[in-house]
């Protein structure tokens, strides 16, 4: 790596003496010989092994659960189903009053993705909780699925979730949250080429080496301790006190090094039913996604499909921009409304462009809950932008690099979402990039400054 | 055997913390008997190393050496709130909290020292080695264990200090948009370098060359590894994964490694990392959070060199050989026609 100290210098002191030090990471010796603790490596006497019943269908009526034959299995300890859980009805974000309430600890009327959990099953043995599992039968009635962005938002389309009423956010702004600055139409008209093109994605798993769990412990206090890999404590703790009916006291949650999140241990999903598992039996219990579980259960990344519209200049100036971009959030809000609400934020880019109008939805379907990864809200997004933004240059005539020149914010630009820009730094990572990858470009580019609109 | 071979580039940027703030994170700093410092915290380390940095961060402020320094977390009976490790916000918020804590911890330690040395507080600083001297005459001096000693068991006072930051909450205005999503920005831009099998569809990445803007790189060696790190998963990104290859076809789901397609160690290119640094007015000594960013920009550096090596775009991610050569049919039916 080399650290280019020339760029910025004016702003910057480097008289530190523990800052900017290559020390070794304290818990390096401890991953690399075996020893680093994970929560998974407890084990206590006693301990349940909790599996979950899932649903086989993307969307159906469920008319009966019969758990007889489970309750019978060798080795079965306890089953639990939503009349167990004390508030089955929750959504991680309304912490911070984003509703409304839109999903169940276990399915109760109906299933909506492929996946859902229904009932847990909870026995002295990994295995035959899994073989009790089997034997649990749940009676559906099939209903149609909405499997797509398209299909999802026709005005005839099935309600895949009927807390929202309807197969989008709604946002206080509308049926997504809206950007307006300068006037996209007037540019469209005064530009010399307009391209409007279209970018999608598939899900994505954030493929942790550890997979999603906990093991909670029932103490002699009456408080419940839960050893987690979650990405966030309170979040954890404050849901499972929610949906628990439980005061936060009596809940204690133990983390420490996390097996690789990327934003998939963010979600709220094994800790409520195992510290309830564990009230009920008063025995520890073990709660850890298998990895098809991980890969097919737990969210991924959401598919995302974006149209991008733009006026372009012969001289190289995008004149307007239109981005309308739709977040697959499957059957559930988790942190989509979160996510679609930052891609807003993030178009039109790191660019300088006077007119834009933005439209970003978050669109629910028949399908895993999709939540936060790496980049959430933005990676996609760049994608289109920046390939959009190479073939705006290739229309015109021109350098790739060089358009990104001419259109790179700098300090004092009004953004989109009418924050002036401060500390930009794109035009020097272009310069560097320049030199490092030898791809030139023009003087007046190497000499462009993110601080100033001269030159 | 036509192996064509492009180049691409992109430019990007990244806000660091939740979107629209309201974010929390606090921080404790004491100090033991002996003059050692915890930091205690509810933050979890992800694996990225965010106990190290918090060390070193807190070392820096008191002017101590980064080994006195433990940091304690991920324990909701000890640490105070912490919103969580995500959305680039560990380094910049829980290191504001820090800063703000060992602050506070410093203050007390200097005042115990001057008491001890008989001068004013202000007129003392720390060598960063354990001793605390008298500007101006680093023979009138006092170790930070002497000191703690004495706090703790002569003059009664507890060497500690609390920290909080918050960015406060902005609410987007409903018609414009009008909001501020973050304080600071990193930024990047990558070329990448690829080799497109036109009778195969396969695209190797040849090199990736990024730079980054984090503001401050607050220990260059973690800063290269998540660096390299994203630099790796924006190709897995680009070419590689997903858990539905025929989204929005359910089928064919990935169900493990053996599945879920990744690069191995061979199909990494050659990785270049460069780093500048423009420190920004609100970070730990003006540090950034590069953690997501790094891995988005080499996702269309390497579509944008796919293009410049074949000519075909795939606008769809991942770009699998089955879509490359679908779109070079296309190119090939197009040019025939």
């Amino acid at each position: 790596m080399k650290l280019s100290k020339s760029y910025f210098a004016d702003e910057r002191t480097d008289d530190f003496v523990e800052i900017g030090q290559p020390r070794p990471r304290s818990d390096i010796r401890g991953h690399v010989t075996g020893r680093t603790a994970y929560f998974a490596d407890r084990t206590f006497p006693g301990l349940l092994h909790l599996k979950m019943v899932r649903s086989p269908h993307h969307h159906a009526r469920i008319r009966g659960i019969d758990t007889s034959e489970a309750e019978k299995h060798p080795g079965v300890a306890r089953i639990i189903t939503a009349k167990d859980v004390p508030q089955n009805l929750y959504t991680i974000l309304i912490l911070i009053q984003v509703g409304p309430e839109d999903e169940h600890v276990l399915a109760e009327d109906k299933v909506r993705w492929k996946g859902e959990a229904v009932v847990a099953v909870l026995a002295e043995t990994a295995r035959a909780a899994e073989e009790a599992a089997a034997k649990v039968k749940v009676d559906y009635e099939v209903l149609p699925a909405v499997l797509s962005i398209e299909e999802a938002l026709k005005p005839d389309a099935p309600i895949v979730n009927e807390h929202h009423g309807r197969n989008y956010y709604l946002y206080d702004s509308g049926e997504c949250r809206k950007v307006r600055f300068g006037d996209a139409e007037k540019g469209f008209a005064q530009a010399d080429h307009i391209l409007e093109e279209s970018y999608s994605s598939g899900p994505i798993e954030h493929a942790p080496l550890e997979t999603s769990g906990c093991i909670v412990t029932p103490e002699a206090n009456g408080r419940f301790t839960c050893y987690t890999n979650t990405q966030a404590m309170f979040f954890t703790l404050d849901n499972a006190s929610i949906i628990l009916q439980m005061p936060g006291h009596k809940l204690h949650m133990v983390g420490g090094t996390v097996g690789g999140g990327f934003g998939g241990k963010v979600d709220v999903t094994v800790e409520p039913v195992a510290i309830l598992a564990a009230k009920l039996t008063g025995r520890p219990v073990s709660f850890i996604y298998s990895r098809e579980e991980e890969m097919q259960v737990s969210s991924p990344r959401a598919a995302e499909k974006i149209v991008i519209k733009d006026g372009v200049m012969k001289d190289g100036r995008i004149v307007a921009r239109q981005v309308m971009a739709y977040i697959d959030a499957g059957a559930y809000s988790r942190h989509s409304p979160y996510g679609a609400q930052k891609s807003a934020a993030h178009f039109p880019g790191p660019y300088t462009i006077p007119n834009v109008a933005i439209d970003s939805y978050c669109v629910y379907t028949n399908r895993t809950p999709s939540s936060a990864m790496r980049g959430f809200g933005v990676t996609i997004g760049d994608f289109a932008l920046e390939v959009q933004t190479d073939k705006l240059a290739r229309l015109i005539g021109m350098d790739p690099l060089e358009f990104r020149f001419i259109n790179a914010y700098r300090d004092g630009d009004m953004k989109a979402h009418r924050q002036p820009t401060e500390g930009a730094a794109l035009i020097e990572c272009m310069q560097e990039a320049s030199v490092i990858a030898g791809w030139p470009v023009d003087e007046r580019f190497m000499k462009m400054s993110s601080q100033t609109r001269e030159g | 055997m036509a192996v064509k071979r492009g180049r691409g580039v992109a430019a990007v940027n990244y806000p660091t913390g939740m979107n629209l703030g309201g974010d929390p994170t606090q921080a404790l700093v004491h100090s033991t008997p002996t003059g050692s410092f915890m930091v205690t915290l509810s933050s979890v380390d992800l694996g990225q190393g965010l106990k190290q940095i918090m060390a070193q961060i807190c070392a820096e402020t008191i002017g101590v050496p980064t080994e006195s320094v433990t940091v304690d977390t991920a324990d909701t009976d000890t640490g105070p709130h912490c919103m969580g490790t995500f959305a680039s916000r560990g380094t910049h918020r829980a290191g504001n909290a820090v800063i703000q804590a060992a602050r506070e911890a410093r203050q007390v330690m200097l005042e115990v020292a001057a008491e001890e040395l008989e001068v004013n507080a202000s007129d003392l600083d720390t060598d960063g080695s354990g001793n605390i001297h008298v500007k101006g005459a680093p023979s009138r001096s006092i170790s930070i264990f002497d000191t703690a000693l004495a706090a703790h068991f002569k003059h009664g006072r507890s060497i500690s200090g609390r920290g909080m930051f918050l960015v406060p909450r902005s609410y987007p205005e409903t018609e414009t948009g009008a909001m501020k999503p973050s304080t600071c920005y990193a930024h990047a831009c990558t070329v990448a370098e690829v080799e497109v099998d036109e009778e195969t569809g396969e695209v190797v990445v040849l090199s990736v060359k990024n730079v980054f803007e984090i503001g401050r790189a607050l220990n260059p060696k973690m800063v290269e590894q998540q660096l390299v790190g994203g630099s790796w998963m924006g190709i897995s990104h680009a070419l590689y994964e997903t858990t539905e290859p025929y989204y929005p076809d359910r089928h064919h789901g990935a169900r493990d490694y053996n599945e879920y397609l990744m690069p191995g160690p061979g199909d990494l290119a050659e990785t270049e990392i460069a780093v500048l640094e423009r420190p920004s007015g609100d970070g730990p000594f003006g540090a950034k959070g590069p953690g997501e960013m790094c891995a988005n920009p080499q996702i269309p550096a390497v579509a944008n060199a796919i293009f410049d090596a074949v000519g075909v775009r795939v606008d769809t991610l991942p770009i699998t050989p089955e879509r490359v050569l679908r779109a070079l049919k296309q190119r090939d039916a197009g040019a025939a026609a």
